[in-house]
């Protein structure tokens, strides 16, 4: 794997000298730059924090937003909340699934698409709901799902 | 009954996000008016008297909980404002976010001003990304304009705020696992008492209050404890945004006075059940509140009158169920939802939770023995006494309120090893 530039981390964690237990904006910013949080990454971050890389593991993996992998270029996140799951939530997921070929918290070989199962998007009017890249689509059925991804693709 | 279109009267307005909009709507007029004729303790009183409950599910208060903040004489207090909105089936907060930003930051304000504050921090989900960059914006403006910040209207008091985006986990919706997320460490609830208007954010005196409440103090410091009683009932006074969902023709936000009748909210707001088809049951405070079967269409809409019969207001999220869902398939869901955000402390919602997920997916393949219902019953129970926070409590619910009223889809699966209403 390719090294990466670690000197980016120095201005987030700059930004952020003033302020107490500002981890988790810090590994946001970081997973902002890089796609997800490398492991150079966050022994960067311990040592510039002086606090453990395990501290760091403790809180990134507790939290569903933080990857240790790089994601696909489409980041798909289906609803299956219970307002969801009651408009057939579970078939679109299983036509999704079907669809990419993937498993929830997979990325297509190509790198194209990682799927991810969420609870509740705040939408539950509009149901069944997903997100891709932080837009919302609504009311889904197969068909708008083939030319979501076809459009993505 | 009509809805009385309070909290979201700006919603639909063109621009109503914009603080020039919001002001000429009414907007920081209350904010104002108290600092040039109220005192802190007078604000207090009137939040009070008004007889507000906070909106975020637990129905504390607000008052109550201003005046225990108040009385602290550690300093710095902090204001949080509770956007995290996990809740399935919840949307209302995303929208009072999105499209009237300035309104929680005016009730910010004044919560401020009332406990002594001078630091107001929203906690928002990641999810809402979005409605995070419309508050930025707000709080942007509102400093421009001296709304909020140093020395607000030119007074001597100061309160700036700040977004804080959260990470993706929906007990960070409880209050005291929310102040743990932003000190920097995963989201577990704390041990209560302290409470956190004594120890909270940093053990400072803290109140944590929904973005819904906020939303309601501006039009009380405004019309008057009287005329925010004339809505609603004694003991739950005011408005109420429900969130509509599921097999409803019309869902969406209604917001409407406390005690509502369940059945006028469905049929005579929400458009009915779709397709004609017949009305199942429904969970009147999200996935985390026991069902109700038709027994119960009467049942007013508060605090109370859920506790009643052995549900819960909660958030407001009404997800309403007709005659073609699979009661087995629902339970499944929301018991895989919990098994996800149970954040792993304590024995008896880890395992209860996980186990309860293995035994309902036997249900729906048919692989599942009689005595297996009874199993998840007694592990619900199991959680429900020994539980370590409200998670776990919430956790088993719904479940067991879809078995106690729909017990025979249960073992209709079990006999027939498939689903006997052919929903999958
Ligand atoms: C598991 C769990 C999740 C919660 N999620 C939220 C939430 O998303 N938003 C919210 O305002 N309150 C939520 N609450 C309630 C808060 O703990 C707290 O009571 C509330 O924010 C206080 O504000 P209020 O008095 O204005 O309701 C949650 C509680 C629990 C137990
Ligand atoms: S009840 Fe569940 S969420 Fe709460 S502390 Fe225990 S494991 Fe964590
Ligand atoms: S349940 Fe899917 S958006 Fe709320």
């Amino acid at each position: 794997m390719q090294a990466i530039d670690l000197s980016k981390i120095d201005k987030i964690l700059a930004g952020h000298q003033a302020e107490p237990g500002s981890l988790i904006p810090i590994l946001q910013e970081v997973q902002l730059e890089y796609g997800y949080l490398p492991e150079e990454a966050i022994d960067y971050i311990a040592d510039g924090l002086k606090i453990s890389a395990s501290k760091i593991y403790g809180v990134l993996t507790f939290y569903a937003q933080f990857h240790t992998q790089p994601q696909g270029k489409n980041l798909l996140r289906v609803c299956c909340g219970t307002a969801c799951h009651v408009q057939g939530g579970e078939q679109i997921l299983d036509h999704i699934k079907a669809n990419l070929q993937l498993n929830a918290n997979e990325t297509t070989e190509d790198g194209k698409f990682t799927l991810q199962e969420v609870a509740c998007l705040g939408c539950c009017g509009l149901a069944p709901v997903l997100v891709l890249n932080d837009e919302v689509h609504a009311k889904l059925t197969n068909e708008k799902i083939e030319e979501i991804i076809n459009n993505a693709r | 009954m009509p809805e009385p279109n309070i909290l979201l009267k700006n919603i639909g307005t063109p621009n109503s996000d914009q603080l020039d909009v919001y002001v000429e709507n009414g907007g920081y007029r209350a904010l104002k008016r108290i600092l040039a004729e109220l005192m802190p303790e007078e604000v207090v009183e009137l939040v009070k008297k008004s007889g507000l409950r906070g909106r975020g599910g637990a129905g504390f208060p607000t008052g109550m909980k201003w005046q225990f903040c108040a009385s602290d004489v550690k300093t710095p207090k902090y204001i949080i404002c509770n956007a995290d909105e996990g809740e399935p089936g919840t949307f209302k907060d995303r929208v009072l976010i999105e499209e009237d930003p300035h309104a929680i930051l005016e009730g910010m304000a004044i919560a401020g001003y009332a406990i002594g504050s001078d630091q107001g921090i929203i906690y928002i989900r990641r999810e809402y990304i979005y409605g995070a960059g419309k508050l930025q914006e707000a709080i942007e403006q509102a400093r421009k304009q001296g709304c909020v910040g140093k020395n607000i209207f030119g007074s001597n008091f100061s309160f700036d705020i700040k977004v804080f985006l959260g990470a993706g986990a929906y007990i960070c919706g409880e209050e005291t696992a929310l102040l743990d997320s932003i000190e920097g460490k995963a989201g577990r609830s704390r041990i209560k008492p302290p409470f956190p208007v004594n120890e909270g954010l940093w053990h400072r005196p803290t109140s944590v209050n929904n973005v819904e409440t906020l939303c309601n103090i501006p039009h009380i410091i405004l019309h008057g404890d009287k005329w925010y009683k004339s809505f609603g009932t004694s003991e739950s006074p005011g408005t109420k945004i429900f969130s509509v969902s599921g097999h409803v023709n019309k869902p969406g936000n209604y917001e409407l006075p406390m005690g509502v009748a369940l059945e006028e909210l469905i049929y005579e707001h929400a458009g009915g059940i779709r397709n004609e088809n017949r009305f199942k049951a429904v969970l009147p405070g999200g996935a985390s509140s026991p069902c109700l079967t038709s027994k119960y269409l009467s049942v007013p809409l508060d605090f109370d009158g859920l506790a009643a019969v052995g549900s819960m207001l909660g958030s407001g999220a009404v997800i309403v169920m007709d005659h073609t869902t699979c009661m087995v398939g629902a339970g499944l869901s929301i018991a895989r939802f919990f098994e996800h955000e149970s954040c792993g402390r304590c024995t008896p919602c880890r395992e209860g939770t996980y186990w309860i997920v293995r035994l309902l997916e036997r249900i729906m393949v048919g692989e599942s023995q009689s005595g297996e219902i009874d199993l998840i019953v007694n592990l619900g129970l199991n959680m429900r006494a020994t539980c370590f926070c409200p998670l776990g409590l919430a956790a088993q619910g719904a479940v067991l309120s879809f078995i106690g009223n729909f017990r025979d889809e249960f073992e209709g699966h079990i006999k027939e090893k498939c689903c006997p209403l052919r929903a999958y």
